[in-house]
């Protein structure tokens, strides 16, 4: 399918449009803690892609039918501000956002010791200030870091990126053209202490192969997402620890 | 959770199903073509107790402004409460985008339908195909059953007379025109409880099992979709292993629907 506007070349010269390697990430800045009145919170971005995720809970449950007995009830909304695409979206939930939403879910319930919280509600809520491609990867991402942040017990962090195939070559953490010319999008997340897989989506044409090569490039690249997460989690609690002391 | 887990559970230890199944068999797999003279194209897919009605329908409208000269394909699911106690009416909750989207996916994806040859007038007119999906008994695995269902509905589907000069669908006029697919996209999906995997969950497994993995292949081996669900996770090995058994499983299914299909044509 050839769509109006596309570029001729996702690649040239080795080099994809915003000048990265293949198999180069954009840049992660994570900040902890961005939202005062919040449980937990987050802001990540990646690349120009930027999120804020808010966590509330465990709070109580409400409509109070909807508790679950034996373990939290764990709700998670993706929405997209209306100034955060080209053409403004309109606000309020669409197909995708409801998909993204639930996978998302599926995605971070893996990591969190639901059990230890029977009867009670954890809301994650994420919002897309600036999409510009790998808009779930990064509202797992900073979901993730805010559910942590908010004390919720863990297993692990849930880390997550977007692999892909433009021109016929593997490339990793796609950008818009790629996402929107390229020939497939495979986006991962994992628990990156255990390796397991907590979301795995694809579409496109890809071989056993490339599917392979895919999951080794995000496996790696999770690792220094998961540093950053690491990172900026401590850099929170290090400096409050400090300032207490004074 | 359910009452059956415990039981499910055991038996996979010993590579056993509660029914009586295979890890990797199916059940029963029936497909009626065209059960619905209204729809352009239908089909009702039974997978063991699970069954799916899918309906093609035609239209013409305006394309989107980035493909102008491409048809337009809009998947929708109905999960009506005729089908199970679990659902209520009302508008498609996440349960029913989910079930949608992925069906689409694997469609859109594997190139099966050309969608240039859809286009009347560049950027005026376009084919505008909706498959329709309604459930109406669900025993697990509707994914599979709507997908198989879907591709069943477009390869039977024929198109409503264009009219050129007053530019609109008689759409009581059926032409003998049909929808070439160029291959038949097949979904399977997977279950995950403990650590063993099995195909085709129906609804007493739907409920016991961690998680679930939908994978669409081509008939060439490429593979076109993917789907992660539920509270459970997946090694990098088990996806691998997955992959290969979706090949395996999406040949058996695919010379089912070509053999179903070749009945009604």
């Amino acid at each position: 399918m050839t769509k109006a506007g596309a570029p001729a070349h996702l690649i040239v010269n080795g080099k994809r449009l915003d000048g990265r390697l293949p198999e180069q990430m954009r840049d992660v800045e994570v900040k902890v803690g961005v939202i005062p009145l919040a449980d937990g919170s987050c802001m990540l971005k990646l690349g120009e892609t930027q999120v804020i995720a808010a966590v509330y809970g465990p709070r109580e449950v409400v409509p109070k039918h909807m508790a679950l007995q034996d373990k939290a009830y764990l709700e998670c909304v993706y929405d997209m501000a209306a100034f955060s695409t080209t053409d403004r979206a309109r606000p309020g939930p669409s197909r995708r956002s409801v998909e993204i939403s639930k996978i998302m879910r599926d995605a971070l319930a893996p990591a969190i010791f639901l059990e230890k919280y029977p009867r009670t509600k954890i809301d994650v809520y994420v919002e897309v200030i600036n999409a510009c491609a790998g808009t779930r990867t990064a509202a797992i991402n900073a979901a993730a870091v805010a559910l942590a942040d908010a004390g919720i017990e863990m297993k692990d962090l849930v880390t997550a990126i977007a692999c892909g195939k433009a021109d016929g070559k593997i490339v990793l953490d796609l950008n818009e053209a790629e996402d929107n010319y390229g020939e497939a999008d495979m986006p991962i997340a994992l628990m990156p202490r255990t390796k397991q897989i907590t979301l795995l989506q694809m579409d496109g044409q890809l071989t056993k192969e490339e599917i392979n090569k895919m999951l080794e490039l995000a496996f790696s690249a999770c690792e220094q997402i998961y540093a950053k997460q690491s990172a900026a989690l401590k850099e929170k609690y290090i400096v409050e620890e400090a300032e207490e002391e004074v | 959770m359910s009452s059956y887990k415990n039981m499910i559970s055991a038996l996979l230890t010993k590579n056993m199903r509660y029914d009586g199944r295979s890890l990797v068999d199916y059940r029963q797999i029936k497909i009626e073509p065209n059960p619905i003279p209204h729809a352009n194209g239908s089909a009702r897919v039974q997978i063991g107790k699970t069954d799916v009605l899918v309906g093609v329908k035609f239209d013409v409208d305006t394309p989107f402004p980035d493909t102008p000269d491409e048809g337009i394909l809009i998947t929708n699911a109905e999960l009506c409460p005729i089908a199970s106690p679990d659902f209520e009416p009302g508008p498609p909750g996440p349960e029913a985008v989910e079930l949608a989207r992925v069906v689409d996916r694997g469609i859109r994806e594997s190139g099966c339908i050309d969608f240039s040859s859809l286009c009347i007038k560049p950027k005026e007119k376009v084919w505008v195909i909706f498959i329709d999906i309604y459930p109406i008994n669900d025993d697990g695995n509707l994914f599979d059953a709507a997908a198989l269902g879907a591709v069943a509905a477009l390869s039977l589907a024929r198109f409503p007379k264009y009219d050129e000069s007053t530019e609109t669908v008689q759409f009581k006029e059926i032409t003998n025109q049909k929808l070439k697919l160029k291959d038949f996209p097949i979904l399977t999906t997977f279950a995950k409880l403990d650590k063993y995997l099995f195909v085709d969950y129906d609804k007493k497994e739907e409920q016991a099992m961690d998680a679930r993995l939908s994978i669409a292949t081509l008939s060439n081996g490429l593979y076109t979709a993917m789907q992660k669900g539920g509270d459970g996770t997946f090694s990098r090995e088990e996806v691998l292993n997955l992959i290969d058994l979706a090949k395996i499983k999406g040949e058996e299914l695919r010379s089912i629907l070509k053999k179903e299909i070749g009945k009604g044509g």
